[in-house]
């Protein structure tokens, strides 16, 4: 959750960047009809808008001035006509560019959530969820605004600048060049004021981070706070950081306090100058009072899109960082690549693969061995225990039996095939993995056991609940199989958990089942049921247990034993403990009390 | 809207800019409205008796209303825009003073996201009511009021006219702001949706990947994303007709003038001048009736935020010092758990609990995890109060403590050893910013940190944390001992802080403590028999229950809990020896 305050990446690039700017087009593929057919709108729309003053011109000059009633009756109707239009037409194109950026941006983030999908598990020890949210959201966000107001805007605003400057020269050369001699103020000041606010957008963005993950740290940690009596310290310093924020933000008030009115003076000396110019030019009959009028009206007019194009600026800027995070996702390059041409998984013809480790070594970081030269297999439809005290690499070899991480040396075989060359899907549906802490998804009980096999009918749902026993448990709730659990099943007990895990795993009915034993406390009776759902789920599955508990060992034809990454010993259980070596430890350590001669016999 | 009206005391400092704006924004109308009846007169003047000096004349007049004009406006924001984030400081600061008052139990009920949501962006919408919210009405009444006065002095009747659409406006804006926020809602709602599946299905990815769920987890995502799509595009519908209806509403306007402006010409009741000036007031006025719609919503949205604020506001603090407090110039450490329970979510996490510590020994408590440790050492500082029963320091119940000076006496270093992104000198001295060296080198020396620091090079000034380095499990739990040391309390509480030190060092801090300990009353959590085997008096806890008690050697004997827990970390010892015998061979 923390990620989300922690905008580490709060560097802003360029607002406008080439490669970005191709790329992001690309995106726009089947949108660029309508975006076609909007900027026609926004063109129509713009002349229809440069008609107008044209239009009270020649009312003044031709009707009015003459008195022509019925003249200027039809004027004001086309006035009135072209007004409807122009505003159809502008809200037919800021619906159309709307529409189109939200496709193309959806278009975008689902192209992200492929990526996520794909991405390999390294990737995501390396990233924390908020991050990758945080790209999924608010910088795909930033990149609608790109789309939505930034780019067809700037164009709509650059083209009724220059149809202006087009029309007032074209009605009079000399009163519009007087008019424009304040374009270079203008722009001018509009550098000047981009310029600052650019720093202190900056500055604003680096400001506001640094605040919110000192709230977030103090909120977290507020009990240390208390405990420390830290809270008058930490309040005059979160009042420094605020304090500092509100001088960035106090200094952006100023430049917009300054920008403004600017504007509104420059356009008032540009008025002055019609009035004065104009004046004089239609004293000497040059221009005729419409003109002039018109040109008051042209310059009205003119400094809409001026205020608005500095604005767009921040837009842009933010849009081309986030549209930098983003593409950075999409081209992360995948670790664990599927093979080219994958082959299909071969299955015994008992309808079950056998499984090999041969001389693997892995580590997850640099030669920090996790595995060391680990080499077993086992047999078809035999079921291997895996023991070994916390940190043995238990739970790693789950993870590369799946393939979530490529072993660095060595090789892992399904069925004597090599698991990089297999199909990972295929790979992985063919083992029913149940791992330690169970993850719950938001929605029904029958919905999370229905997860991995989605099209199995409800039938086939309690059946599989039942022969785990976790259909007692289910029954027991309110509305049964349609009870709704929370995320990480906050209301279900670990047992429960456990035996739903147990159901959802063989309702897919896999011919491997990979098993890592849950070392949490459970209650006797559940204990008793998830025993003897072990046992069922074993029955002529080729199976892989990390298990903790003696029972389960027992229940195995064979035991490993991994000890700092190696694999030191293994045989049967009274092999083993005859052998009087780590695994006699291990049984008296984790299994306590029971003498090794007492009652233990062969688990096969 | 009454959430609002706890603004007024933030307000109250800033009276003056207040009424500075009110004078100001009058001011700043009264100018702005010269400008289009000079226009007015000038246009007046050109159909009659127009020359150079009198063209020069009016154009120098325009140039200096619009002036006065400007810098009245940009006093104006600077000012009220300001005051704004004068205010929004405050208030943020007031809600931080009173989070830092409230709880653990505050926290264990309110996530932290929540909070900071509150924090930000409710925060900022009620800003906006204090900053545009105050600005804008002020700019239209005193705009509106002014323009409006003028039309009348130049038509009456055209007036009238024009002013029929105006209400429109303003009642379409409003409308249409009420639409907008509602359709956000929705969207909101969606994306809360698509972001939490998103959430599930990231932190979920072994599970889904195990199996093979990606095409399906991506066709519900497509299929939220669809519908968060149409939704966002069924505002964008909406939202596209708002500038250009406010454009119609000009333009008609427009027309509306030019059309009966030229029948008045034409039966000479007024001047093109007239006309030009009317068009120029129109544009004014355009503007406040936009405004007042938008500020309505404003409003609206602002009120919703502050009552979210307020809640924070309201929460009352359950831990407070009573109104005499006892604080003793030094405590004893004494502590004396009588007959104490302890209520959350409706079970008893701790039962009957009984326990005397005189001052100055030692005592360690083991026990499962969910045992109930964490939650007992918790009520000695007070972090909770315990539902039924006392707990006594030094003979006084803590809840007749002075909460800072019963805080100051005793040093615990958590579980989760939780640094600040600051110094590690900052961080160590958290508790006791004034020190002496001396004592800085021997909590330092004590908690072994002294030997990480060497090989940092920055020493104590290293950033740690977020924006700095980042330390291991070890050295946060070391870093965290000192801090705890250094602010040599009568009371030295460690809750499992040194499970992820390893035994070499372990031994060496315990050695260190030992005669740390030997004045104080030290309170070990842990679950290795290496840590607590020294302690004077060890317990065991059970679902909230002391089920043994006794020294070492008289609980080894007895055979329970701890016997068993002895046993298995003596065999696991011996398992790690086989082992390094095993990879030297």
């Amino acid at each position: 959750m923390s990620e989300n305050w922690q905008q580490e990446e709060e560097v802003l690039g360029k607002a406008y960047d080439a490669r970005l700017a191709r790329r992001l087009w690309g995106y726009v593929g089947d949108q660029k009809r309508r975006l076609a057919v909007a900027v026609l709108l926004l063109l129509l729309g713009a002349a229809g808008e440069l008609a107008g003053p044209l239009l009270v011109k020649l009312a003044i000059d031709k009707h009015i001035t003459t008195h022509n009633w019925p003249g200027l009756v039809k004027i004001v109707l086309a006035f009135l006509g072209l007004a409807l239009i122009s505003a159809a037409f502008r809200w037919g194109e800021t619906y159309l560019t709307g529409a189109a950026g939200q496709h193309i941006v959806s278009r975008m983030r689902m192209q992200l959530f492929e990526k996520l999908q794909r991405l390999s598990i390294p990737y995501y020890d390396r990233n924390p969820v908020g991050r990758l949210m945080s790209r999924l959201t608010s910088d795909v966000q930033a990149l609608y605004e790109l789309f939505s107001s930034g780019v067809v805007a700037i164009v709509g605003d650059v083209v009724t600048l220059l149809g202006i400057m087009v029309v007032m020269v074209l009605i009079n050369w000399k009163l519009a060049l007087i008019t424009l001699s304040v374009i270079p103020l203008l722009l001018w000041i509009t550098f000047v004021f981009r310029k600052h606010v650019r720093d202190l957008y900056r500055q604003t963005r680096v400001k506001i981070a640094r605040l919110n993950s000192y709230l977030h740290e103090n909120l977290v940690g507020m009990k240390v706070v208390q405990l420390f009596n830290r809270e008058p310290k930490n309040f005059e310093k979160f009042d420094e950081i605020g304090g500092d924020l509100k001088h960035t933000y106090l200094r952006t008030v100023f430049f917009y306090a300054v920008f403004y009115p600017a504007v509104d003076l420059v356009y008032a000396v540009a008025i002055g100058l019609i009035l004065f110019g104009g004046g004089h030019l239609m004293m000497a009959g040059a221009v005729t009072l419409g003109t002039l009028v018109a040109f008051i009206q042209y310059v009205d007019r003119f400094y809409r899109p001026v205020r608005d194009l500095a604005e767009k600026y921040n837009i842009l800027q933010g849009a081309m960082a986030a549209a930098e995070r983003v593409f950075k996702v999409i081209d992360e390059p995948i670790e664990v690549p599927s093979p080219p041409r994958a082959l299909p998984l071969p299955i015994a013809a008992s309808g079950q693969p056998s499984i090999e480790f041969r001389n693997v070594w892995f580590a997850y970081r640099d030669d920090d061995w996790i595995l060391k030269d680990v080499s077993f297999s086992v047999a078809t439809g035999e079921s291997v225990a895996v023991v070994g005290a916390t940190g043995a690499g238990k739970t790693t070899l789950i993870s590369l039996l799946s393939r979530f991480y490529d072993v660095q040396r060595g090789e892992i075989l399904v069925g004597g095939v090599n698991i990089r060359e297999l199909d990972e899907c295929a790979l992985r549906r063919a083992m029913g993995v149940v791992l330690q802490d169970v993850f719950v998804f938001a929605g029904t009980v029958e919905d999370n056991i229905r997860y991995g096999c989605p099209d199995e009918s409800l039938d086939a749902v309690e059946r599989a609940a039942r022969v785990v026993h976790a259909d007692r448990f289910i029954r027991r709730m309110p509305v049964g199989y349609h009870e709704p659990v929370m995320e990480r099943g906050a209301t279900l007990s670990t047992g429960e958990r456990q035996l739903l895990a147990f159901a959802r795993a063989l309702l897919c009915e896999p011919p491997v089942l990979i098993l890592d034993e849950a070392t949490a406390s459970i209650d006797t009776e559940t204990e008793r049921l998830i025993q003897d759902a072990i046992a069922r789920l074993l029955e002529g599955r080729t199976s892989i247990i990390i298990a903790h508990r003696l029972s389960t060992i027992q229940r195995c034809n064979r035991i490993l034993v991994l000890h700092h990454g190696r694999l030191v010993e293994q045989g049967t259980q009274a092999e083993l403990l005859a052998m009087k070596g780590i695994y006699h430890r291990l049984y008296h350590l984790q299994f306590g009390g029971v003498p090794p001669s007492d009652g233990v016999r062969d688990g096969a | 809207m009454r959430a609002l009206l706890r603004l007024l005391p933030y307000l109250r400092p800033y009276r003056a800019q207040i009424v500075w704006g009110v004078l100001i924004a009058v001011g700043n109308s009264a100018a702005g409205v010269l400008a289009p009846w000079i226009v007015k007169l000038a246009v007046d003047s050109l159909s009659t008796k127009a020359n150079s000096r009198v063209l020069g004349k009016y154009a120098l007049l325009l140039l200096g209303s619009v002036a006065v004009a400007s810098v009245l406006r940009f006093l104006l924001r600077k000012i009220l825009i300001g005051m704004s984030r004068h205010v929004e400081l405050d208030l943020r600061n007031a809600v931080f003073a009173h989070l830092q008052r409230l709880s653990a139990s505050f926290y264990n009920r309110n996530r932290a996201g929540d909070l900071m949501a509150r924090l930000t962006s409710d925060l900022e919408r009620v800003r906006y009511v204090l900053g545009p919210g105050i600005m804008y009405p002020l700019d239209t009444v005193t705009m509106g009021v002014f323009s409006l006065t003028m039309m009348l002095l130049i038509s009456t009747k055209l007036t009238l006219i024009v002013l029929i659409s105006a209400p429109v406006i303003s009642v379409s804006v409003f409308y249409l702001g009420r639409i907008t926020y509602r359709l956000h809602s929705q969207i909101q709602d969606q994306f809360s949706r698509l972001s939490e599946r998103a959430q599930e299905n990231l932190a979920g990815v072994r599970v889904v990947r195990a199996f093979a769920q990606e095409e399906r987890e991506t066709a519900k995502f497509g299929a939220l994303n669809d519908e968060y799509v149409s939704r966002n595009i069924a505002m964008v519908r909406v939202q596209s007709l708002f500038m250009p209806l406010i454009g119609l509403f000009f333009e008609i306007g427009t027309a509306v003038i030019l059309l009966f402006g030229g029948w008045g010409i034409m039966h000479a009741d007024l001047t093109i001048g007239d006309f030009v000036g009317f068009i120029g007031y129109l544009g004014m006025l355009a503007w406040p009736m936009i405004a007042i719609g938008w500020v309505a919503n404003l409003f609206q949205r602002g009120a919703a935020s502050m009552q979210r604020l307020n809640e924070l506001l309201d929460s009352q603090p359950d831990i407070v010092s009573p109104l005499s407090p006892f604080a003793p110039e030094k405590m004893r450490g004494e502590i004396v758990f009588d007959n104490v329970f302890f209520r959350y979510n409706g079970a008893n996490t701790l039962s009957n609990i009984r326990l005397a510590i005189p001052a100055g020994k030692t005592v360690a408590v083991v026990g499962r995890t969910g045992s109930g440790k964490t939650t007992l050492v918790s009520l000695i500082p007070r972090l909770f109060d315990p539902s039924a029963g006392r707990v006594l320091i030094d003979g006084v119940p803590t809840t007749e403590w002075d909460v800072q000076a019963l805080r100051r006496s005793i040093g615990v270093v958590p579980q989760d050893a939780l640094l600040f992104s600051d110094t590690l000198d900052e961080n160590i001295r958290l508790g006791a910013g004034d020190a002496t060296l001396e004592e800085f080198a021997s909590a330092a020396e004590i908690s072994q940190i002294s030997a990480d620091v060497a090989e940092f090079r920055d020493g104590y000034n290293t950033e740690v944390g977020e924006r700095g380095l980042t330390l291991s499990g070890g050295q946060k739990g070391r870093a965290s001992l000192a801090r705890a040391l250094l602010g040599n309390p009568a009371i030295l509480i460690l809750d499992d802080a040194l499970a992820a030190v390893d035994t070499h060092t372990e031994e060496r801090i315990l050695k260190g403590l030992r005669r740390f300990a030997k004045e104080r009353t030290t309170i070990l959590i842990s679950h290795r028999v290496s840590t607590v085997k020294h302690a004077d008096e060890i317990i065991v806890l059970d679902q909230g229950r002391i089920i043994e008690r006794g020294t070492h050697d008289e609980l080894v004997a007895r055979g329970g809990y701890y016997a068993e827990l002895e046993r298995m970390q003596r065999l696991r010892e011996e398992l790690d020896h086989m082992n390094g015998m095993a990879n030297d061979a």
